[in-house]
């Protein structure tokens, strides 16, 4: 199930136009297309290797697409321009780097630039505003690398939204987060997608922390897309053809599982060289 | 007064020639090593700048054999033993410590056998000396100015490259998706690296000039968080250590029993070495005494 554009609204910060990726002969990504509007906050779900960092990174254009395209606020992607907040996946940081979260937040803004930054006190207030933000101010001068998981996640948000982006990606912030920090971070980026009108987009192997706050849902399986809200894709039908095989989609207390089913069972792959049987419980 | 200052500075060390230009020429060496230094550390490549430290001993040992500085050999080898780790792949994580073990293994075959044409075919003695403990009281007055020219350029990258330098180093993605050039950057530092290794190797020796590069550096981490303070910090001690060690090195000519003189190499390095466990000791006392202090009050901010 592919998005439909039938609106071309202002509102519009990010559309992904039939993009297709092939890397050392594979295909990751194959016509996946999605929009998204100021202040939506979107999940990007798929299990590993689904083509997540990639779509991503497409996105950010660190990788070039094999076909399609991306524009970004109405305009092509460029590559190196700004407008798009990022926060990779995995960072390791240092206990013994000498920087503290304020340093961090503060390289958002003038990261890029050359020469040794003057004091300022715009800037200054800025990134307090920043920290504050988040829920960061309390440990603003701590050392990145002292901080846990939960409260450096909130740090790399800051650093990524305090050059004022239209569009917010994350990848995989979830991941290696206690169920509290992971509800926090959750429920931080909502606040941030409606006060700062900033579409969100961020991905995860997880469904269920996102769905009381996701507007959106893209979901990838197999190098392709479905996306929406999360009642339109999450079903069986819809998830069945994306897997190319079948799988049950059943809820529990407000949480979905996704259940791989029998091969003998309608929606059964045609050819087994199709997409692997990703399905799984969630 | 004046015969406290008599004792610790013994007669003549201000109106020397050799020690001005060893304050000269060791303080440059060792603030732009202390610089360069907290950008090694922070990225990672102590190893890289051990390595740079090994080669310099092929350039200085090759210098020798052509009659030249060994400024030229230390600087000349180091730069392009960056180079060539780059395109090896110092950039990728693993990578990193083999680029750097694969040129540093082939460096250290030049130089056993530049060394040994020193020392057979050729008529300088001290070569092998020199070229691993330094030189610091012999430095011809002429090669000033090439050792103030290496430091601008090092100082240079370093200064404008500061933010970028940093950001990547807490991720090439994060650095990469602010449109930074991650790999010319990265080589930029590299270079910048090797020449003040190689500005070190002249004053305290090659095999030495890590300690001057790693050790106030690491230093520095100790004592602060501010990546600007932790740099200034660096550089003071790399300066404190080399200026203090030029004066006890001095001052070793009276000591008894033998009236020799001990090198000047080694009480830099010791000095820097000391400087590191007293900040060590404080840090670890420090975040002691904190994990013992009652948890800040709650309810501000938040």
């Amino acid at each position: 199930m592919t998005e439909r554009q039938p609106y071309v609204s202002s509102d519009e910060v990010l559309a992904v136009d039939g993009i297709s990726v092939w890397l050392s002969g594979r295909e990751i990504l194959h016509d996946v297309r999605f929009s998204l509007r100021r202040g939506q906050f979107a999940g990007l779900i798929g299990s590993n290797g689904a083509g997540k960092t990639t779509l991503l990174r497409v996105i950010l254009g660190l990788t070039a697409p094999t076909a399609g395209d991306v524009r970004i606020g109405g305009e092509p992607r460029a590559r190196r321009s700004g407008g798009v907040g990022y926060v990779p996946q995995k960072i390791q940081l240092d206990p013994d780097m000498p920087l503290r979260a304020r340093d961090l937040v503060g390289l958002g803004l003038d990261g890029h630039r050359f020469g040794i930054p003057l004091p300022s006190r715009s800037r200054r207030r800025l990134v307090e505003e920043m920290l504050r933000a988040v829920g960061a101010e309390k440990f603003g001068d701590a050392r990145v690398g002292n901080l846990s998981g939960g409260e450096q996640q909130r740090v790399l948000i800051a650093h990524a939204l305090i050059s004022g982006p239209k569009l917010l990606l994350l990848d995989e912030p979830l991941a290696n987060l206690d169920i509290r920090s992971e509800q926090e971070v959750v429920s931080l980026l909502a606040r941030i997608a409606k006060e700062q009108q900033v579409a969100v987009l961020l991905s995860a192997h997880e469904i269920n922390p996102l769905l009381p706050v996701m507007d959106r849902v893209v979901y990838l399986a197999a190098g392709r897309a479905a996306s929406g809200t999360a009642s339109e894709v999450v079903r069986t039908e819809v998830l069945s053809e994306l897997y190319g095989h079948h799988v049950d989609v059943i809820r529990v207390h407000d949480r979905l599982l996704v259940v791989a089913g029998r091969a003998d069972e309608p929606g059964a792959p045609v050819s087994h060289d199709d997409a692997a049987p990703v399905a799984r419980a969630w | 007064m004046s015969h406290l200052l008599r004792f610790v500075f013994e007669p003549g060390f201000f109106a020397s020639a050799p020690v001005h230009v060893a304050v000269v020429a060791g303080g440059v060496a060792a603030i732009v090593s202390g610089i360069l230094g907290v950008f090694t550390v922070m990225r990672g490549q102590s190893y890289a700048g051990h390595a740079f430290a090994d080669i310099s001993v092929t350039g200085g040992s090759g210098s020798f054999l052509i009659g030249i500085s060994p400024i030229w050999g230390f600087a000349g080898t180091s730069v392009l033993a960056a180079g060539i780790m780059d395109m090896i792949g110092i950039r990728r994580p693993r990578g990193r410590d083999l680029a750097t073990g694969i040129v540093r293994g082939a460096g250290l075959g030049l130089a056993a056998l530049f060394l040994y044409w020193d020392t057979t075919h050729t008529s300088t003695t001290g070569a092998t000396i020199t070229i691993l403990f330094g030189s610091m009281f012999i430095i011809s007055t002429s090669i000033i100015p090439v050792i103030v020219a290496f430091s601008l350029v090092a100082l240079g990258i370093a200064a404008v490259l500061y933010r970028p330098l940093l950001l990547s180093s807490v991720s090439a993605d994060l650095a990469f998706a602010r449109g930074i050039p991650v790999r010319l950057t990265g080589v930029l530092c590299l270079v910048a690296i090797a020449v003040s290794v190689s500005l070190s190797a002249l004053t305290i020796g090659t095999i030495l000039s890590t300690a001057l590069l790693v050790g106030p550096a690491a230093t520095a981490l100790r004592l602060t968080s501010k990546p600007g303070l932790a740099i200034a910090w660096s550089a003071l001690i790399g300066l404190g250590a080399t200026w203090l060690g030029i004066l006890l090195a001095y001052d070793s000519f009276y000591w008894p029993p033998a009236k020799h003189g001990w090198p000047v190499s080694f009480f830099v390095v010791t000095l820097v070495f000391l400087f590191y466990l007293a900040a060590q000791l404080a840090s670890s006392r420090r975040t002691r005494s904190e994990r013992h202090a009652p948890a800040p009050a709650p309810g501000q901010g938040g």
